[in-house]
C-alpha cells in the first residue's frame, strides 16, 4: 500500500513537472527546459516515451529469465512470473509504439518512416503478439509453460540480429537516412533529473503491476478454474 | 536359468495435470523373470504409467530407478523397453517389414530381413509383410505393434490392453509371447480384464490412488 | 566413437524415413509447387507490363519464399502429431536425433522450394535480372539453410499447439525477419552487381545466424520434444 501511494506521488510530480516546467530558449532559471527547435512543447514527450520503450524492453527480458527458470525447475510459479511479465511488456510496448509513432509524426512529419528504433519497437511487438497467440493456442498449463519458454528463448536469441541486419538495411534503401539525430536531446540538469525521475517512477509502475498480477495469478491458480 | 535383464524400482510415483492428479504414491518393483500386473479402471492412469516406464513420460513427483542404470541417455534408456499400446501407431504409408526396418535403423542399427521376416511369421503376419499398414486391420495392426514391441528383444516389455483388437489367434500369439518374455525377462501388464494376465508377482492398483 | 556413430546412423534414419514417406504421399511437395505456381501467376498478372524496381522484385521473391515455406515446412512435426506416431518416434532415438534428421529434411524441402520458385521468377517475372549470379546462389543456398534452422524449431512447437495453421507463420516471421532482410539485401546487391565484398555484411549475419538458431534449437529441442 505505500509503495502505491509513493508511486501516485512520484508520478504526479514527474508529469507536473514534464509538461509544465517552463520551456525557454536560452534556460537562465534552475528550473527552466531549453527549447529544442523543431519541437518546442512537443520534446516533452520523451518523459513519457523513452520509459514506455524501456520497459517493454524490460518486460521481455524477464519473461525470457523465468521462462529459462521453468524450464529448469518445472515450477508453474515460474511460468506465472513469465506470462505477467510478458503481459506488461506488452503493455508497454503498445504504448511505445503509439507514443513513438507521435514523437516521429512530430519529428520527421510522417507517424512511420522505418527509422531502426520504430521498426526496432515494431518487431518486439510482433514477438509479443506471437507469444501471446502461442500461449492462447495451448492445452495444457505444463505445457503451454514450456511451449511459451522455448519461443521466449528463440525469439530472444535472433533479436539481436535485427539490431545487425537494420542499418545496412536502412542505408540501402534510403539513401540519406533519416536518423533520429535529435534522439540525442541535449538535456540540461533539470531535464536530465525529470528523465531519470520518470525512468525510476515508470519502472517503479512495472514493478508494482507485475507484482499484483503475479499474486492474482497465484490465488487464480490456488483456487481453481 | 540366469535372469539378467534390467529390474525396475517405482519408488513414490506421481503424475499430476495441472491441479488434477492421475495418481500418487505408486511404488513398486519388478524384475527379470517377474511380472508385473497394472489394474484400475478406465481413466485411473495405467496407460499414464505405462508411458511414464517406458521413458516417454515425465512423472511429477517420485523417480524410477533401473538397474542396470543405463545413465542419461535417452536413446540408450528407450532401447530396454517395447511397448504395445492403444495410442503407439506404425507408420501407415510403409508396410509392415518397412516399419521394423525403419525402426532398426531409426534405432542407429541394420536391420536383419531375415530377422524381421521370422518377427512378423511369429506375430502371424506372414502374408501381409509387405502390404501398407494403412490397410490392415485393426487386429493386423495390433500384431505389427507387437513386432515392433519385440524386434530389438527389449530387456522390458510392457503392454498396455495386451489383447485388444485380438481374435483367438492373436490372443493365443500374445499369451505365448507373455510366457516366452515372462521368463526370463520383465513384463508389464496393464489392463482392466484381469483374465488377460492370470500369473503375476507384483500388483499395482491404480483405482483409489488419485487425490481429489 | 560407436555412440556418435550410431547417433549419426539414426540422423540418416530420421531424415529418410520423412523423405520415403514424402515420397509416398507427396503431401508436402504438391502444396508446396502449387503455392509456388499459384503465387507467382497472380504476381505476373498483378505487375502486367510494369516492371518493378530491383528492391521490390528481391523483397517479392523472399516474400512467396516465406509464405511457400509456412505452408510445407510445419509437415514434418505435425504429420506426426496428426498420425499419432510421436510417441513411437520418442521410443525409437534420443531428441537431438530426431531434430537433426528433421532438421536436414526440411533443408532439403526449402532448398528445392527455393530453386523452384527462384526459375519460375527469373521465367516470369519482368524485370527480375541478376547481374552477379554466383552471389545470388550462395544468397539463395545461406538463406535456405537459415529458413530451415529457424522453421524447423518453430515448426516443433507449433506441432503440439491446437491452432496450427495460422500460428505457424506468426510465430516465424519475427524470427526470420533478420534472416529476411539480410537475403533480401544480398538479392538486390547481386541482381545490381555488387562483388562478394559488399556484401559481406549480409553473409556474417547469415553464417552466425544459422549457428546461432541451429545452437539454441537442438539445445531446447528436448524441452519440446518430451512431456
Amino acid at each position: 500500500m505505500a509503495l502505491r501511494a509513493l508511486l501516485w506521488l512520484w508520478l504526479s510530480v514527474v508529469i507536473v513537472l514534464g509538461l509544465g516546467l517552463p520551456m525557454v530558449a536560452t534556460p537562465a532559471e534552475w528550473y527552466e527546459l531549453p527549447v529544442i527547435p523543431g519541437l518546442e512543447d512537443k520534446a516533452r514527450i520523451i518523459f513519457f516515451h523513452v520509459p514506455t520503450a524501456w520497459l517493454a524492453v524490460v518486460g521481455f527480458a524477464m519473461s525470457l529469465i523465468y521462462g529459462v527458470r521453468y524450464l529448469r525447475s518445472k515450477r508453474i510459479d515460474d511460468d506465472i512470473k513469465s506470462a505477467a511479465s510478458a503481459g506488461i511488456g506488452f503493455m508497454f510496448c503498445i504504448l511505445a509504439t503509439v507514443t513513438g509513432a507521435i514523437w516521429a509524426k512530430f519529428s520527421w512529419g510522417t507517424w512511420w518512416n522505418w527509422d531502426p528504433r520504430q521498426t526496432s519497437i515494431f518487431v518486439l511487438l510482433l514477438i509479443y503478439g506471437a507469444y501471446f497467440a502461442l500461449r492462447s493456442a495451448v492445452e495444457g498449463e505444463e505445457r503451454r509453460a514450456t511451449l511459451a519458454g522455448v519461443y521466449a528463448i528463440i525469439a530472444g536469441v535472433t533479436m539481436p540480429f535485427f539490431m545487425f541486419i537494420m542499418p545496412r538495411v536502412l542505408s540501402s534503401l534510403h539513401p540519406e537516412p533519416i536518423l533520429n539525430t535529435q534522439g540525442k536531446l541535449h538535456m540540461n540538469t533539470i531535464m536530465f533529473i525529470v528523465f531519470v525521475a520518470s525512468l525510476a517512477g515508470f519502472t517503479g509502475v512495472y514493478w508494482w503491476m507485475w507484482r499484483v498480477q503475479v499474486r492474482t495469478e497465484q490465488l487464480h491458480h490456488r483456487i481453481g478454474p | 536359468m540366469s535372469m539378467t535383464g534390467t529390474t525396475l524400482r517405482g519408488k513414490d510415483l506421481s503424475k499430476s495435470y495441472g491441479r488434477k492428479v492421475v495418481f500418487s504414491g505408486i511404488s513398486f518393483g519388478v524384475g527379470p523373470g517377474e511380472t508385473l500386473l497394472v489394474t484400475g479402471r478406465n481413466g485411473s492412469g495405467k496407460s499414464t504409467l505405462a508411458r511414464i516406464l517406458c521413458g516417454v513420460l515425465s512423472p511429477t513427483g517420485g523417480r524410477i530407478g533401473l538397474d542396470p542404470d543405463p545413465g542419461d541417455n535417452h536413446a540408450d534408456r528407450v532401447h530396454l523397453f517395447g511397448l504395445v499400446a492403444p495410442y503407439l501407431q506404425a507408420y501407415e504409408e510403409f508396410t509392415a517389414a518397412e516399419n521394423l526396418a525403419i525402426a532398426t535403423r531409426i534405432r542407429g542399427n541394420v536391420p536383419d530381413p531375415s530377422r524381421i521376416s521370422t518377427l512378423l511369421d511369429r506375430v502371424g503376419l506372414n502374408n501381409r509383410k509387405h502390404d501398407a499398414v494403412r490397410g490392415f486391420s485393426s487386429g493386423m495392426k495390433q500384431r505389427v505393434k507387437y513386432a515392433m514391441a519385440l524386434l530389438h528383444e527389449p530387456d522390458v516389455l510392457v503392454l498396455d490392453e495386451p489383447m485388444a483388437n485380438l481374435d483367438a489367434e492373436g490372443t493365443a500369439m500374445v499369451r505365448e509371447v507373455m510366457g516366452e518374455h515372462g521368463k526370463r525377462r520383465t513384463l508389464i501388464v496393464a489392463t482392466n480384464d484381469l483374465t488377460d494376465c492370470e500369473r503375476f508377482d507384483t500388483r499395482v492398483d491404480l483405482s483409489g490412488s488419485a487425490r481429489g | 566413437m560407436a555412440r556418435a556413430g550410431r547417433w549419426l546412423r539414426s540422423v540418416a534414419a530420421v531424415f529418410d524415413k520423412d523423405w520415403r514417406s514424402e515420397l509416398r504421399t507427396r503431401y508436402a511437395i504438391s502444396a508446396l509447387l502449387m503455392f509456388v505456381v499459384t503465387t507467382i501467376a497472380i504476381l505476373m498478372f498483378s505487375l502486367g507490363t510494369e516492371e518493378a524496381p530491383p528492391e521490390v522484385l528481391s523483397g517479392m521473391l523472399w516474400v512467396v519464399i516465406f509464405f511457400a515455406a509456412m505452408s510445407g515446412l510445419s509437415r514434418t512435426f505435425v504429420a506426426e502429431e496428426e498420425r499419432g506416431t510421436t510417441m513411437t518416434l520418442q521410443l525409437l532415438t534420443s531428441p537431438g536425433a530426431v531434430y537433426f534428421g528433421k532438421l536436414l529434411f526440411n533443408l532439403v524441402l526449402v532448398t528445392g522450394l527455393s530453386a523452384f520458385t527462384v526459375v519460375l521468377y527469373a521465367l516470369f517475372i519482368n524485370g527480375f535480372v541478376i547481374k552477379n549470379v554466383l552471389l545470388f546462389v550462395v544468397t539463395v543456398a545461406f538463406g535456405s539453410v537459415g529458413f530451415s534452422a529457424a522453421a524447423t524449431i518453430i515448426a516443433a512447437i507449433i506441432a503440439k499447439a491446437a491452432t496450427r495453421g495460422t500460428l505457424y507463420p506468426v510465430l516465424s516471421f519475427p524470427v526470420l525477419l533478420p534472416l529476411l532482410l539480410a537475403v533480401i539485401n544480398a538479392t538486390r546487391l547481386a541482381a545490381e552487381g555488387a562483388v562478394f565484398a559488399d556484401a559481406a555484411g549480409e553473409f556474417q549475419l547469415l553464417v552466425s545466424y544459422i549457428v546461432v538458431v541451429v545452437t539454441a534449437s537442438a539445445l531446447v529441442f528436448e524441452y519440446v520434444w518430451k512431456e
